[in-house]
């Protein structure tokens, strides 16, 4: 069966919630990795000595799993609940389909390998 | 710096033989261990205060670069003050402008009292050399991020011997200034309008940074910079109740009043900040309680705790107006505001002891005691100080630049920062 990528983009501080919830419902792995930008939220305003700097890259942590076609509507909501503040810069869920994937300790592939 | 009645006496010392006033009795322990004490507090303020508040405002890529010009500074200005700065700025006088090479190496007479005071030559020389460290380490601050190391490394060497020394002499050493009874407790001129106004000038000459007023150049540390400034404070106490070279009420009075303009000037620039940008910024903070502290070392042994209080408030204005919009306005880089922090409050204190000194505590009486006259002698020192600074500092930047093949680290060095590209290390591992 076939794997697709969910690739969220979160608060950081929600990542400890996000791992939780995926935990919880059984996802077994995930590549977290730390990113800056930012969307609707933009940036924020720091003053030094009377200088404004309008920071325009917010810290954000970016969320990796991939998991089977089955579950990847369930694994959505799992995420969207846990990583919700309900307030501007909460992020955004990208889904990817994965053409394939490997097990590199035993070549192990897509579901077998995830 | 000391009363002045010592110091006229002093000059009048200055023309009778070394043996003369090689006093044997005339040491005394409290004077001393205070003086000592001082010493070691003002020394901590180069190396540590001052690089640690400029190390943390400059950009992660220059903040070892920034701290190491003023230690390295301490440094140099350590050997070159024993081997003839000190004797050109305190050993005799030669018409009022400079001294004589009298006390070079230091000498070998330990016992030797220092005219006017009670203490070994040897403290009172280790004393002024700190000093004369800081006020040169100060001026780095000005250029700070794109200004070649080689370069700073030989404006140090001019500056402080041919702008320094004559005008600690002018003013402490028995020169014109002295005799004409100005007003400096612990360096309004000598250390801060000097070291404001050269700042300003080298800027000028060294020129602007690569993205001034156009990129961020967000500083890589306010932690760092605001526990600089609190080692500053702590070492200011060295620097003005030191400056009575004596352990007496005099050095007691200007400890006090300088706490009180060094929290005025941090909470007023605070309350700017809160009001006009809707935040109090603890940089903001910390830098009015450097204003503060500059603006009352001329005052502090000449003024009570009530003119401490508006000397200390009115310099954290001056700066936060400085910093925050003359700087940006007329678009000169003075990149860690060393005019406007220590220039203009330089002059501010040293005007402000025409106004407020208090004829109890010390021999100036400013106007609002009914005095007249002191006022008229700050003007002329400061106006003599702005002056002579600029044209000063002026050659020893074109010495510099002739010696060293220009001023400036060249594009590419100044994008990648000069920490790995001058010393091959980097202040943080991030």
């Amino acid at each position: 069966m076939a794997c697709e990528k969910i690739e969220a983009i979160v608060k950081p501080f929600k990542l400890d919630a996000v791992k939780e919830a995926l935990t919880q419902y059984g996802v077994e792995g995930l590549t977290v990795s730390e990113a800056k930008g930012y969307g609707r939220q933009k940036g924020h305003a720091e003053i030094y000595r009377g200088a404004e700097y309008i920071v325009d890259f917010l810290p954000k942590v970016k969320i990796e799993v991939v998991v089977s076609d089955s579950i990847v509507e369930s694994v959505l909501e799992v995420i969207l609940e846990s990583a919700k503040t309900g307030k501007i810069g909460d992020g955004k869920i990208f889904v990817y389909d994965v053409e394939k994937a490997v097990r590199i300790r035993t070549g192990e592939v897509d579901d077998e390998a995830i | 710096m000391k009363l002045l009645k010592t110091i006229r006496l002093t000059s009048v010392l200055l023309f009778l033989p070394i043996s003369s006033f090689a006093s044997t009795g005339g040491v005394s322990a409290g004077d001393t261990a205070w003086l000592l004490i001082s010493a070691a507090l003002v020394m901590m303020m180069t190396p540590a205060g001052l690089a640690l508040f400029y190390g943390g405002m400059v950009r992660t890529k220059n903040v070892l670069n920034s701290m190491g010009m003023s230690f390295v500074t301490y440094g140099i200005v350590s050997v070159l003050w024993i081997v003839f700065q000190f004797s050109l700025a305190f050993g005799g006088d030669v018409n009022g402008l400079i001294g004589t090479f009298k006390y070079m190496f230091m000498g070998r007479d330990m016992n030797l009292v220092y005219p006017g005071t009670h203490v070994s030559i040897m403290a009172f020389a280790a004393f002024q050399l700190t000093f004369a460290a800081i006020t040169t380490a100060l001026i780095s601050g000005s250029v700070v991020e794109r200004v070649k190391f080689s370069s700073w490394v030989v404006f140090s060497v001019i500056w402080s011997t041919i702008v320094y020394v004559p005008l600690a002499h002018w003013v402490w050493g028995g020169g014109w200034l002295t005799k004409m009874g100005i007003a400096d407790f612990a360096g309004g001129l000598v250390v801060e309008t000097c070291s404001g106004v050269a700042g300003l000038v080298f800027a000028l000459m060294v020129g602007a940074r690569k993205g001034f007023k156009r990129e961020a150049m967000p500083p890589s540390s306010i932690a760092l910079s605001i526990f600089g400034a609190a080692m500053l404070w702590f070492g200011w106490f060295g620097f003005n109740a030191g400056s009575a070279i004596a352990s007496n009420a005099l050095a007691s009075n200007a400890f006090l009043v300088t706490n009180t303009a060094g929290a005025c000037g941090a909470l007023s620039w605070m309350i700017m900040d809160w009001s006009v940008h809707k935040h109090p910024t603890m940089l903001g903070f910390a830098s009015g309680a450097v204003a503060g502290l500059v603006a009352i070392t001329p005052a502090a042994g000449f003024v009570n705790n009530v003119g401490a209080i508006i000397i200390g408030f009115v310099a954290g204005i001056i700066s936060w107006i400085a910093t925050g919009y003359l700087k940006y306005g007329l678009g000169y880089d003075d990149s860690l505001d060393v005019f406007g922090v220590h220039g203009l409050n330089g002059i501010w204190g040293m005007i402000a002891i025409g106004f407020f000194a208090d004829p109890k505590v010390n021999f100036a009486r400013g106007l609002v005691y009914g005095g007249t006259h002191q006022i008229v002698v700050q003007l002329i020192g400061v106006a003599a100080t702005v002056a002579f600074v600029a044209v000063g500092t002026f050659v020893s930047g074109k010495i510099t630049s002739v010696l060293t093949g220009g001023l400036r680290i060249d594009e590419e060095d100044e994008m990648k920062g000069l920490d790995v590209v001058v010393h091959t290390e980097k202040g943080f591992e991030i």
